[in-house]
Formats: structure tokens, C-alpha cells, sequence
């Protein structure tokens, strides 16, 4: 780029702005400036601290502050999307700062779910130069009658931490959106912003209007961070998910800096190191907690405490990984394993938002697969090699629920439609088939038996326009809009004196209380609390007195390793010159596998059988992650089951999956027991008693419109929508097999919850390299998975075991016998 | 737990097919896995809430679930009949599950309900969802029936008494740690026996809500149902949703 050419686009306001805070503009800042003249879509990766946001407003400021003054009203000029609320009610403020110092009349307004109806009554009356939103509010934009109007001067969309909802419904969901705007728009540029991506050019597809992919523009790299990963001065710890082992040492390496982000994977582990590095806090240092399941005021209060630098240590999980810059943050602890490279990156990344000095990491491994999973991570960001999600195709019933906003919006035609629908990178491969049983999901519900016709949510009119039925359905529609269905959410209470619900204190989803029953205590907010009751979408608890919960934590983690990470963990147990880099004891234990049973080569999977107590075992390591593993396991215990060795119960975790059984699995051929075609018949006849299905069915059926969350005036508990829609997909898996949804939900479950794909992976690549080794005991290898069963599992038919294990009759017959 | 030692107020006994035996009101009673009540003497078959045509009356409101709970539901009485071969089938109310449901109702649908009463009495005790009973479909429409001391009536009247009703849905919710299971139920003391909801659509209230208080003079037990068997749980095993 010419430099001297790039400056001129900035107008002499600007320059002296930048001048005037002793900034000069960066290159890439200059590139966005160049790429909105040209007329062209862009994408931003920069690292953070690198003025990102403002090279991605920058353009959109130099057009509005040489417009001339209107003499109409004017629509929406730039629409910003955030994946959190958060952000984009930060970026706003950050936005109207060099605005008001430039003295430009921009008007500048975030919008979000939770705003007054009032405000946001204004807003669509007189709408502000630069809107800031998230993709909801889109979805609903999109569902207005009056939206093309409302749009029609859009000049530019910016979609900020892109790489977060690409690859997910809110991406689809989001994508469609982009693709309506565009109708309305036609002239729109398109802009994405992000500081961690793997693959560029399928972002870049992802983002274009389905014409050429948007163009590419690199910030400056920043300073390479440092990371070092933690080792204790007693050793790594065989098994465990809590790094419990090191907390001391985590709590002084906090002392240490000025501010400290520690992450950990999930809300129980986020809750554990809380509890542990206050027992440890002698110096009353101001440490926090942040997780998804606190009360929405007190994360505030966190955030606002950490925006005002009073903050020493924060714990939390993914709900810090996105969003606001914290000046102050000078250190980012990884508790555990960080699970792939991108979001160990991403994580880094919150720390020292300056471009000049790297961020500094620790990572602590929890146990010693984590430890080599630790140091592959490291070794990964070093060369910055990312991972990252996958290429989707959309979700149908994400477009079920998209088809039905623009019928809401307005009439369509059908082929007018489905050709701006295949301009979403998403949908691009979708056919006319499809697309067209979608229509007719939405409008009659899609059933064979068509008894519905008088019912139709959408009909076509004789222009052959498609519309909504009333104005009552319309308003239904808006108010279930959204490709976000989390699992049912209870409110958790601590119980008044007269035995009902008083104060909130968080909130947690459903599954966490099922296996719960009066009397058990455990960590919620850093505090015990001693299960009560439920009562309607209410958790009624009471504080305990203990400091030792009954339920300490939930193990493992919610995010797989990544396929990335897992082969650099594969190569580095073959590599034994890899294994000079790893603490002592580490490296004793793999020379003590290599000894006693064997360390497979990265292209094999290692299986190994042996007796251990009464028992006999089998494990395998294929370093999949959790998901693949756990489907492995479960089509295992069935074959097991079928060849007679009576299997009591499995474990998979993200490196290994393990079952053991009454009988020897010793004599077992290996080849023939991993087999591709358990993904056959096996796999279909555990999909039909498995709970994975009708959660899957559920999330279909709630994003497609089937099932509605909330009805004007009520709403509609998630436990009441838990159980119809069981009910429901208990129904139509009889009558409709090969209904839309099942097919959604099929879909769904395959990808997401089973990770069929990965597994289907690993089928493959292992064939005919099955490294066999039947042990008279236990290797080296197999001592975390043994630790780790604490709990037996019993596969096949829990839910009647657990029902027969209560009966009365049950236990009348066994007493008198 | 000795359930052995604890001495049961009433009668209870598996039976071979995978239903609960007992005595109810001095009469005998099975508690069908499928959700029914069979009573042997008068040759009885009672079940309750079918709510007929849900899904088309959610369609009409604009959510269209799918239109085949009716024959789902029409099904499974059909092999309960079939398996009983009854002289009397009494269905408990909400049959229906509203005032135009009957009119909705598919045409082999309709016949298949009136082939129900073919060779045998049907009685249709009416419910708050069909306060006015079918209109074109054969049978009797009562308020209520007396099978001996037992009435069969809809909604469960206030206090302890001989009857078998429906209209509260029940659902029982047995945990353990780390897992818990919900199923439709029965709700008995040997006086009085109130009928899960039959039909394929129609929803359950957990047996712990306030609702069931008050309609037993002891702790009554819950009767789960299973694909094949139906399990007896004690009232100490069941916890609220």
C-alpha cells in the first residue's frame, strides 16, 4: 500500500486527532480506510491491543463526518454485532470518546434485549448513525415489518470476535441476517474483526455476500507472548482435574502481578480454586469469582470492580474469554489444560492489552496428560499454529426460524428468497429441496399427514407471496426469536425461614440438581449451600456450616481437545526427543509405559488389557477428546455386551476410554471389536435410548419455532418445555422418522454431542494399526483412568435400574428370599 | 433400607404382566404398566385423560405439533383392549381435550373409538376439558361410575375416599446421586388410586405437589410406569421436581 496515498484518506480532523494523543495511524488502520473506498469487504485479524475496534469504525467516522447535513431523517449507517451484550455496550461508550473530542455529530446507541421498551421504541423512530447489538437483536430487526425501510441507507455491518460465532446457529442464524441486510443494502460493506484465527479464508467466505470472500487485512503481530507452564515442587499429579496440588504456588505467582486473570474450564472448577486460594488468601488480597451462573447483577459488580483496577485476581471460565479490555491485567493463569491452542491464545490475549509487551502466561496441568497436552499447547502458540472451528453447513432449523421473521416482515416469494438464503456462506450448498421442505415446516409443520392446512403459520397469497397468518402470530414469533437455547436455567434461592424462596443468589442449569436430594451440600459463589428443594423453576437452598461439600466438583471438561492439539499430543508420546522437554517425573512415567507395556506411534492406537482387583480392563488411548471418546465407549460396551465379557462400566476422559468387565477381554480381536461399522446398527440402536437425542430434538424444536419459549403475557418454563417436547419427539420418531427436525436433531447430536466425525476420523485412521498388548497388570498408562474411576457407571437400561433399585416389591422380594 | 419390616396398610403384588397388583376398595386391581386400571371382578377397564386432539388444538393457536397423538394414543388403548378383551371400558375424563376437539377428530380415528364400544359398554365420564361429553361417538355420559364402593369419577374429591380418578396428571421423579428419572404414575393407599394421564401428549405434576395433599389418610405409594413393568415406590424414595 502507498503509505502517502493511504494518508490522504484520512481527513485532516482525524489526523490531528491521532497527532494530538502522540498516536500516528497504524497501516492496517490506513487499510480499512482504503478497503471501505474501494468499496470492498473486509476482514481485520489484529492482534489485541492493536486498535482493532477503531480500525473497523474508522471508515464509517470519515463518511459521517463529511456527509452533508440531511434535510430527511436518516436510517442506520453502521451496524455493529457483538456476541456479547457486553461488548457492545463497552464499545459504544469507547466509540463516543474520540467522537466527542473530534466534535463530530455522530449519534451513537447500543441496543439490547434488556433495554426499556420506551428507549427502544425511540430508537426505531429516530435511529442513531451507528447502532451496537448482538445477533438476537438482528434476528429480530429482520422479523419487523418495516425493516427494509429501516435499513435501506445501511452502509456497513461490523461484526466484531468473529472467529466466536462463525461456527455456531448464532452463526448461521447471523449469516442469514447479513444476507437479508444485503437485500435492503445493496451497496453494504461487509466487516470482520478478530484477533485468533486459524484459517482466514474460510472466515473470509464466511463473511462475503457469496460473491468473491472479503479481503484480508493484517495488523502488526504483537509481541510473541511468554508462557510458562507451572511445574510444582511436588510433582504432577497422576489424576485429578483441579490442579488442587498447586494452588499455593498459583496463589503466590498472583502476589506477583498487578492483576490476574485464572481461567479454569468449567463452573465447578472455577468454584473449587476460589474456595482453595481463599483458604490460602493470608494477605486478604481482593480476589473474584466470574461465572456464567451468577446472578447477572453480581458478574457486574465483578466487571465494574475489575474495570476500576481494585480487582487482584479474577477466577472464571469462558465468560471471560471475549470481551471488555482491562488495561490492568498483567497475568493469565490457565488452570488445567487449556483444550486447544485458539483459545488458549484468546485467553492470553486478556492480558496487557499493549501491542509492545508480551503477554504473560502460566498454564498448570492438573494431571500428567495434561501436562503433555500443557506443553503441546505451548509449543503450538509459539509457532502459531491455531485451531480452530470447522466449516459448517446451516442448521435448517435455524432457517426455519429465519423464513418465518421475513414472513413477519414482509411478503416474500419464494424464489426470491431462497436466492438471497444460498448467498449465506452457510446455506450455499443448500438445494431447492430443502429449502423448499423448510417453507413448508414453517407453514403447515411439514407432516406427512396433512391435517394442518387450515392451520398454516404462513400463506401464500394469489401474487404468490408468502406472509404471515396474523399480526398474533407475528408478535409469537418475535418474542421466541434467537438461535441461543441453553439448557434449562433455575434460579437458585436461599430458602426463608417459612420454607419459600427468598434471595437469588445464581442460577445453574437443571442437570446439576437432578441427581441431587435433600440434605446434600455443595459450592455455589464460594459459599456451601445445603440442597433443599425445587419448587417450580426455583432451587431452594439454606447455608451450610461444612467447608467440605458433599459434592466438591464435577470432573473433566466442557470443551474437547481439539483435533489440533490432540495430534501434536500424539507425536510427542512417539517422539521420545520431545520428551526432554518435560519435568522429571513425567518423563519417568513415559519411559516406565514404554518398559511395561509400550508407547504407540502416532499413526497407532495403543490397546491394552489386564486384570486389576476382580476385575478386567481394557483401555484404549486414542487422544480424541471427551466427546469421541465417550461414544467409543458407550458402542464398546455394547459389542463387549454382545461378545459375553459383561461389562460393568466405562470411563472416557479426553485421552483415553476405558472398560472393564467380569470376564477377560484379552482374546478379544481387536480389529474386529473397532470395526467402522459400530457406527451402524450399534450406533442407531444406543441413539434410541439415549437422552442425547431428545436434547437435541428439543434445542430443534425450540429454534425452529415448533415449541415456543415464551407466549405473550406467560412464560413458559424451560421444565415444561423439557418435558412436552420428550413427549413430542417420542411421538413423531414413531409416526414421521424421517421428519425435518428428527433429521435437525440427528444432525445435531452427530456433530455436536457424539462427535461422530472425529470418531468416524479415528475408525479409519486406526485400521489394521491396532497395537495390541494384553498386560499381566496395570501400566503406567492406565493409572490416571484408574484413579479416575471412583464412580461405576452401569451401562444400558440405568434409568429402569434406577427405577427397579427403588421398588418396593424389589426390595420386599430380596429381603424375603 | 428393610421394606420388609415395614408393614404396607394395603395388598400389593406383581403380577406376570409387569403390572402392580393390589387390592383397592375390596376390589381387585391391576396397575397396568400402559397407565390403565384393570379391575378383574367386573371385568373394567379404566383410563384417564386422553386428551384427543392436543396437538391440533395447539395448531389452531399456532404451534403445530405433530397430528399424531390421537393415533398414538388410540394405539395403545386399542392393545390394552385387545389384550383384556373388557366388558366395560370407562374412560375418566378429559377424553377430549377441548369442546371441539370431538369435531376435529380424523374420520378413522372417529370409527376407531366407536369400534371400542363394539360388544362391550363405553362410558365416558366427563372432565373439565369435555364438560359436555362426545356428541356423535356411542357410549354413555356420566358424571361418574360405581364399580362396587369404588366411584370412577374425573377430579379427585376432597379427603379420603373409595375412588379412582384422574385430572392431576401424575408424575413421580425418583433421584440417586447423580441421576434422577421421571415418570407418569400412579398414586394409591388401597382406598383411592389416581390414574396417570393416558394420553400421548397430555403432560405430568409431580406427586410431592401440593395438589395430592390431603387425598390420603396415610403415605401412599407411587406406581411408576415402564415400557414392560410398572414399579412400586415408596413414598420416602420420591423427591419433587
Amino acid at each position: 500500500m502507498d503509505g502517502g496515498a493511504a494518508q490522504q484518506l484520512l481527513p485532516a480532523r482525524f489526523g490531528g486527532w491521532f497527532a494530538g494523543r502522540g498516536w500516528t495511524p497504524r497501516t492496517h488502520q490506513l487499510a480499512m480506510l482504503e478497503k471501505a473506498r474501494a468499496g470492498r469487504d473486509a476482514l481485520l485479524i489484529a492482534p489485541t491491543g492493536g486498535g482493532k475496534t477503531l480500525a473497523g469504525f474508522l471508515p464509517s467516522l470519515v463518511e459521517l463526518s463529511q456527509r452533508a447535513r440531511p434535510n430527511a431523517p436518516r436510517g442506520v449507517h453502521t451496524l455493529y454485532i457483538s456476541p456479547l451484550k457486553a461488548l457492545a455496550t463497552d464499545v459504544a461508550r469507547n466509540l463516543m470518546a474520540p467522537v466527542a473530542e473530534m466534535g463530530l455529530s455522530i449519534a451513537i446507541e447500543a441496543r439490547t434485549g434488556d433495554m426499556s421498551v420506551a428507549k427502544r421504541q425511540r430508537q426505531r423512530r429516530h435511529p442513531p448513525d451507528i447502532l451496537l447489538t448482538t445477533p438476537e437483536q438482528l434476528a429480530l430487526f429482520c422479523a419487523w415489518e418495516g425493516a427494509r425501510a429501516y435499513f435501506e441507507d445501511l452502509a456497513c455491518v461490523v461484526i466484531d470476535e468473529i472467529h466466536a460465532i462463525h461456527s455456531s446457529k448464532r452463526g448461521d442464524l447471523l449469516s442469514l441476517g447479513l444476507a437479508r441486510l444485503s437485500t435492503f443494502a445493496p451497496r453494504m460493506r461487509r466487516v470482520g474483526l478478530s484477533a485468533t484465527v486459524n484459517d482466514p479464508d474460510m472466515l473470509r467466505r464466511w463473511l462475503s455476500a457469496g460473491t468473491e470472500p472479503a479481503d484480508l487485512v493484517l495488523g502488526e503481530p504483537g509481541a510473541p507472548p511468554v508462557i510458562d507452564v507451572l511445574l510444582s515442587d511436588q510433582r504432577v499429579p497422576w489424576a485429578g482435574h483441579t490442579a488442587q496440588h498447586a494452588m499455593a504456588e498459583v496463589y503466590e505467582v498472583i502476589k506477583t502481578a498487578r492483576t490476574a486473570l485464572v481461567f479454569v474450564n468449567t463452573r465447578w472448577q472455577a468454584e473449587f480454586a476460589f474456595q482453595e486460594l481463599w483458604r490460602l488468601n493470608d494477605d486478604n488480597l481482593p480476589i473474584a469469582l466470574h461465572h456464567g451462573s451468577l446472578a447477572p447483577e453480581q458478574r457486574r459488580k465483578v466487571e465494574a470492580a475489575m474495570a476500576r483496577g481494585e480487582l487482584r485476581a479474577v477466577v472464571c471460565t469462558s465468560t471471560l474469554d471475549l470481551g471488555i479490555d482491562w488495561g490492568a491485567v498483567d497475568l493469565v493463569v490457565q488452570l488445567a489444560a487449556p483444550k486447544g491452542s485458539s483459545r488458549l491464545v484468546q485467553r492470553i490475549g486478556r492480558a496487557n492489552h499493549r501491542l509492545d509487551e508480551p503477554s504473560r502466561a502460566i498454564l498448570v496441568p492438573a494431571n500428567r496428560f495434561e501436562m503433555l497436552e500443557c506443553q503441546a499447547a505451548r509449543e503450538a502458540v509459539a509457532e502459531n499454529a491455531l485451531d480452530g472451528d470447522p466449516e459448517r453447513s446451516g442448521a435448517l432449523d435455524v432457517l426455519a426460524q429465519h423464513i418465518m421473521g421475513c414472513a413477519c416482515s414482509e411478503p416474500f416469494q419464494a424464489d426470491d428468497l431462497y436466492t438471497e438464503v444460498i448467498r449465506s456462506a452457510p446455506f450455499a450448498g443448500l438445494g431447492r429441496a430443502d429449502f423448499d421442505a423448510v417453507l413448508d415446516f414453517v407453514s403447515t409443520g411439514g407432516y406427512a399427514l396433512k391435517t394442518y392446512d387450515r392451520f398454516r403459520r404462513i400463506v401464500q397469497g394469489r401474487d404468490g407471496a408468502w406472509r404471515v397468518r396474523g399480526a398474533q402470530t407475528a408478535l409469537r414469533h418475535r418474542l421466541n426469536c434467537g438461535a441461543i437455547v441453553g439448557p434449562t436455567v433455575l434460579n437458585l434461592r436461599q430458602m426463608s425461614r417459612r420454607g419459600v424462596g427468598g434471595r437469588k443468589i445464581g442460577e445453574a442449569e437443571e442437570w446439576y440438581f437432578e441427581g441431587l436430594t435433600a440434605g446434600d451440600t455443595f459450592l455455589f459463589g464460594g459459599q456451601v449451600w445445603r440442597f433443599e428443594a425445587i419448587v417450580g423453576i426455583d432451587v431452594l437452598v439454606t447455608r451450610s456450616p461444612s467447608d467440605d461439600p458433599k459434592i466438591p466438583s464435577w470432573g473433566g471438561s466442557k470443551f474437547p481437545l481439539s483435533t489440533y492439539l490432540a495430534r501434536r499430543v500424539r507425536a510427542m508420546v512417539q517422539d521420545e526427543s520431545a520428551w526432554r522437554r518435560l519435568p522429571d517425573d513425567v518423563r519417568e512415567w513415559l519411559e516406565a509405559q514404554k518398559d511395561h507395556s509400550g508407547v504407540p506411534r502416532a499413526d497407532e492406537l495403543l490397546v491394552e488389557t489386564f486384570p486389576n482387583g476382580r476385575r478386567h480392563y481394557l483401555i484404549a488411548y486414542p487422544f480424541e477428546g471427551r466427546l469421541a471418546h465417550t461414544t467409543l465407549a458407550m458402542l464398546l460396551t455394547r459389542r463387549l455386551d454382545r461378545l459375553g465379557v459383561g461389562p460393568l462400566g466405562y470411563l472416557a476422559n479426553d485421552y483415553a476410554v476405558c472398560v472393564w468387565s467380569l470376564a477377560p477381554m484379552d482374546r478379544i480381536d481387536m480389529d474386529e471389536l473397532f470395526q467402522e461399522d459400530m457406527l451402524g446398527d450399534d450406533l442407531e440402536a444406543w441413539l434410541e435410548e439415549s437422552s442425547m437425542m431428545r436434547r437435541a430434538f428439543r434445542q430443534c424444536a425450540l429454534i425452529s419455532g415448533l415449541i415456543e419459549r415464551r407466549f405473550p403475557g406467560e412464560e413458559k418454563s424451560g421444565r415444561q418445555v423439557t418435558f412436552s417436547s420428550d413427549l413430542i419427539y417420542d411421538v413423531l420418531r414413531r409416526h414421521q422418522p424421517d421428519h425435518l427436525l428428527l433429521r435437525c436433531a440427528r444432525a445435531d447430536a452427530s456433530a455436536g454431542l457424539m462427535d461422530l466425525e472425529r470418531l468416524g476420523g479415528l475408525l479409519a485412521r486406526i485400521k489394521g494399526r491396532i497395537r495390541m498388548n494384553p498386560l499381566p497388570k496395570l501400566s503406567p498408562f492406565s493409572v490416571p483412568m484408574l484413579v479416575e474411576i471412583g464412580r461405576e457407571r452401569s451401562p444400558g437400561g440405568a434409568s429402569e435400574m434406577l427405577l427397579q433399585s427403588a421398588s418396593l416389591l424389589a426390595l420386599v422380594e430380596e429381603a424375603m428370599a | 433400607m428393610s421394606a420388609a419390616g415395614r408393614k404396607l396398610a394395603f395388598d400389593l403384588a406383581a403380577s406376570d404382566c409387569g403390572a402392580v397388583r393390589l387390592t383397592l376398595a375390596g376390589l381387585t386391581a391391576r396397575l397396568r404398566p400402559a397407565g390403565t386400571l384393570w379391575l378383574e371382578e367386573s371385568r373394567t377397564l379404566a383410563a384417564a385423560d386422553l386428551h384427543l386432539e392436543k396437538g391440533s388444538a395447539y395448531a389452531a393457536r399456532g404451534q403445530l405439533l405433530p397430528p399424531y397423538d390421537t393415533a398414538e394414543t388410540l394405539a395403545r388403548l386399542e392393545q390394552e383392549v385387545e389384550a383384556l378383551n373388557p366388558a366395560r371400558i370407562v374412560l375418566l375424563g378429559d377424553s377430549f381435550h377441548d369442546g371441539g376437539a370431538e369435531a376435529r377428530l380424523a374420520a378413522d380415528s372417529g370409527a376407531r373409538l366407536a369400534s371400542l364400544a363394539r360388544g362391550r359398554t363405553l362410558v365416558w365420564v366427563v372432565g373439565n376439558h369435555d364438560a359436555d361429553g362426545p356428541r356423535g361417538l356411542p357410549g354413555e355420559v356420566v358424571a361418574e361410575h360405581a364399580v362396587g364402593r369404588l366411584v370412577l369419577r374425573h377430579e379427585p374429591q376432597a379427603g379420603p375416599r373409595a375412588e379412582a380418578a384422574g385430572h392431576l396428571h401424575p408424575a413421580a421423579r425418583v433421584a440417586t446421586r447423580g441421576r434422577s428419572v421421571r415418570r407418569r404414575c400412579f398414586v394409591t393407599d388401597g382406598e383411592r388410586v389416581v390414574l396417570p394421564a393416558f394420553g400421548a401428549y397430555a403432560g405430568g405434576l409431580n406427586v410431592r405437589d401440593k395438589a395430592f395433599a390431603g387425598l390420603f389418610a396415610g403415605r401412599p405409594i407411587a406406581v411408576a410406569l415402564g415400557p414392560r413393568q410398572a414399579h412400586a415406590i415408596g413414598w420416602s424414595m420420591l423427591v419433587g421436581d
